[in-house]
């Protein structure tokens, strides 16, 4: 039973830090422009078919096609700004869902006309792991590795690069910003185009683990809703902590019922925190 | 508005200027109703089946728009997951028919009842969110109550519930129980219309949109916000509750993914858009628009694998640049300020 559980938690937490990843593309966004992407799903999506597409027609490995998607990604992100958010960011929120979701629903209609909406999967293994009774994918293992390697250098961007300072200041006060010289059109593109690549990249590694689908990115969007909520909108490491979590949640859960409960708990869980703990479960109390 | 100009203006010329708008604005309330009532009434005419699912199509996008409008348009509340209260409506209204064989009607009305208990629940916990927060939070509760309704069993869980086709022998066949369904989805539109601009015009609708200018300014000015809010929240489900019956009813099954699908929802977003958010023509207008432009993309081969896409690029260049949908525009026509008296 004990075995179980820790196989269970293990399996959780591996698939945990990608959801986290895909959910710190949605906060950061968040938190730099007050924008809630509802784009974020297909862009999950599309870095899926980008590996996949690579892979199987360039015969590149899935992770240097994951280099391939960044670029893609964060081009990608940057049009997206320009073409629909720019015009809206301040207008009331509704615009901005609204033309969000109008590039969700163009990415879409495109896509589902181009690839179908077949059944893929990345068919790549990297072998399995044995750590006594316990079994770690290959792929999985080096998804989560490679997910906590882009969180940790998107910490260190933030933190210790000039551009990384001019988006947490332009995130922080941008008329402020804007007096002290920063050019907060470029680095609202920036932000949104890196929020973007951080997408598409997690869904790549996500490609590596499980089938999908062009209309896969529904599933994701939402679970990052859920973790964005749990670590705080706008806190891209609380997103870390809230994927493990939601890692968790999926991994133990179907072990004492049915993995159809699974969602229930998840969406309990995210209306009572927006309740309860607005901030997110490390945000301080305002 | 009249109080005003009685005040200014003699009071000889007060009744006449009053009589006029009041004329004007009993013509914002019959151009929507008469839109209604020329969809509503095209099928009997052409008395054939399909037009008259053209028409339930048609008109379920109106009432359901119109409805969401009190709660987007005039109170300023992006609920993103409306939809839960169309497919917990039909899911009620459904089982009770199944089960205990209550009429349409009453289960119709059951459906719209428990929709507006479960906004009074819900309202009293998330309406204290603004903005993207209460977006959120709706998202949330329609994926939680889809998750819920897969995992309990004697709604038929993840595969859904069908109607007994002995049903049917209670309305007097099949053909007369769709028909039944299509006359009450044309009442309730009436309906919901006539409510929108009895709100709108009421001082309980200026307090919903005194909440969407400034909610802290309404209370300071005598608006009990959360009250106002949940009213105008539990209107805004009560109809779709009771849509969603009469929509199952008629489809004869209901099964969670059909029920609480979230795009349905924001194409009522869109809708509302399109036509105008805040006004009664406009969800109607939209209503109208959006399902003839969707018909007309699926039937032409050019577009049918696309016209998601058309929908989105349409939806994007409306967002950018005409915010006020096409009711906003037409009112922001300054050549015509006859415009802005008539269309409500």
């Amino acid at each position: 039973m004990l075995s179980t559980l820790l196989a269970a938690a293990i399996d959780g937490l591996m698939i945990g830090v990608v959801y986290g990843l895909v959910a710190m593309g949605l906060t950061l966004i968040f938190g730099v422009m007050n924008v809630i992407n509802l784009a974020h799903g297909p862009v999950v999506v599309l870095g899926m078919f980008g590996v996949y597409l690579c892979f199987a027609q360039l015969g590149l490995p899935p992770y240097g096609g994951l280099l391939v998607v960044a670029v893609l990604g964060i081009l990608l992100g940057v049009l997206i700004y320009f073409v629909a958010v720019h015009r809206v960011l301040n207008a009331p929120h509704l615009s901005s869902l609204l033309a969000t979701f109008a590039v969700n629903m163009m990415i879409i209609g495109i896509g589902t006309s181009i690839l179908s909406t077949n059944f893929r999967n990345v068919d790549y293994s990297l072998g399995t792991l044995r750590l006594g009774t316990i079994a770690l994918t290959g792929t999985r293992l080096t998804a989560a590795g490679v997910a906590l390697a882009i969180t940790a250098a998107l910490y260190l961007f933030l933190q210790r690069t000039r551009p990384g300072k001019y988006i947490r200041a332009v995130a922080n006060n941008r008329q402020s910003a804007e007096l002290m010289g920063i050019p907060s059109r470029r680095v609202l593109a920036l932000a949104f185009g890196i929020g973007t690549m951080l997408a598409a990249m997690a869904g790549g590694l996500l490609a590596t683990i499980q089938p999908f689908t062009i209309l896969s990115g529904g599933v994701y969007e939402l679970k990052s809703f859920v973790i964005v909520v749990l670590g705080g909108l706008g806190n891209p490491i609380g997103a870390l902590v809230g994927g493990l979590i939601l890692g968790l949640i999926e991994g133990l859960v179907p072990v004492f019922m049915r993995t159809t409960w699974v969602p229930v708990l998840e969406f309990v869980l995210f209306v009572l925190i927006l309740l309860i703990r607005p901030q997110g479960l490390f945000g301080a109390k305002s | 508005m009249t109080s005003e100009s009685a005040a200014t203006t003699p009071s000889h010329l007060a009744t006449a200027s009053q009589a006029t708008w009041d004329r004007q604005s009993l013509l914002g309330l019959a151009i929507p109703l008469g839109l209604v009532a020329i969809f509503g009434l095209y099928p009997a005419l052409q008395a054939n089946a399909s037009a008259r699912e053209a028409m339930f199509t048609v008109l379920m996008a109106v009432a359901l728009a119109s409805s969401l409008n009190i709660l987007l348009g005039y109170t300023g509340y992006v609920s993103f997951g409306h939809i839960v209260f169309f497919g917990l409506g039909g899911y009620i209204g459904f089982w009770v028919i199944d089960e205990w064989g209550l009429h349409l009607l009453p289960a119709a009305l059951l459906g719209g009842l428990v929709s507006a208990a479960l906004a009074f629940l819900l309202g009293l916990a998330i309406l204290r969110l603004r903005g993207a927060f209460f977006a959120l939070a709706t998202i949330g509760i329609n994926e939680a109550m889809k998750a819920l309704v897969v995992n309990l069993p004697f709604l038929g869980g993840p595969t859904g519930l069908e109607l007994h086709f002995s049903v049917y022998r209670n309305y007097g066949g099949p053909a007369r129980a769709l028909w039944l369904s299509y006359w009450s989805l044309v009442v309730v539109a009436v309906i919901v219309v006539v409510v929108s601009y009895l709100v709108k015009k009421s001082k309980f609708g200026l307090g919903l949109m005194a909440i969407r200018e400034d909610e802290d300014a309404a209370e300071i000015m005598g608006v009990v916000a959360p009250r106002t809010k949940t009213w105008a929240y539990m209107l805004s489900a009560f109809f779709p509750g009771i849509i969603g019956v009469l929509f199952f009813f008629k489809n004869g099954i209901i099964e969670p993914a059909s029920a609480f699908r979230l795009h349905i929802s924001i194409e009522l977003l869109v809708v509302i858009m399109l036509g105008g958010a805040g006004t009664v023509l406009g969800p109607v207008l939209g209503a109208a628009f959006y399902q003839r432009l969707r018909g007309l993309l699926l039937t032409t081969e050019f577009f049918k694998d696309i016209q998601l896409a058309v929908a989105g690029a349409l939806l994007l260049l409306i967002v950018l640049f005409i915010p006020g949908g096409a009711i906003g525009w037409l009112r922001s026509w300054h050549r015509f300020p006859a415009l802005r008296r008539v269309l409500e």
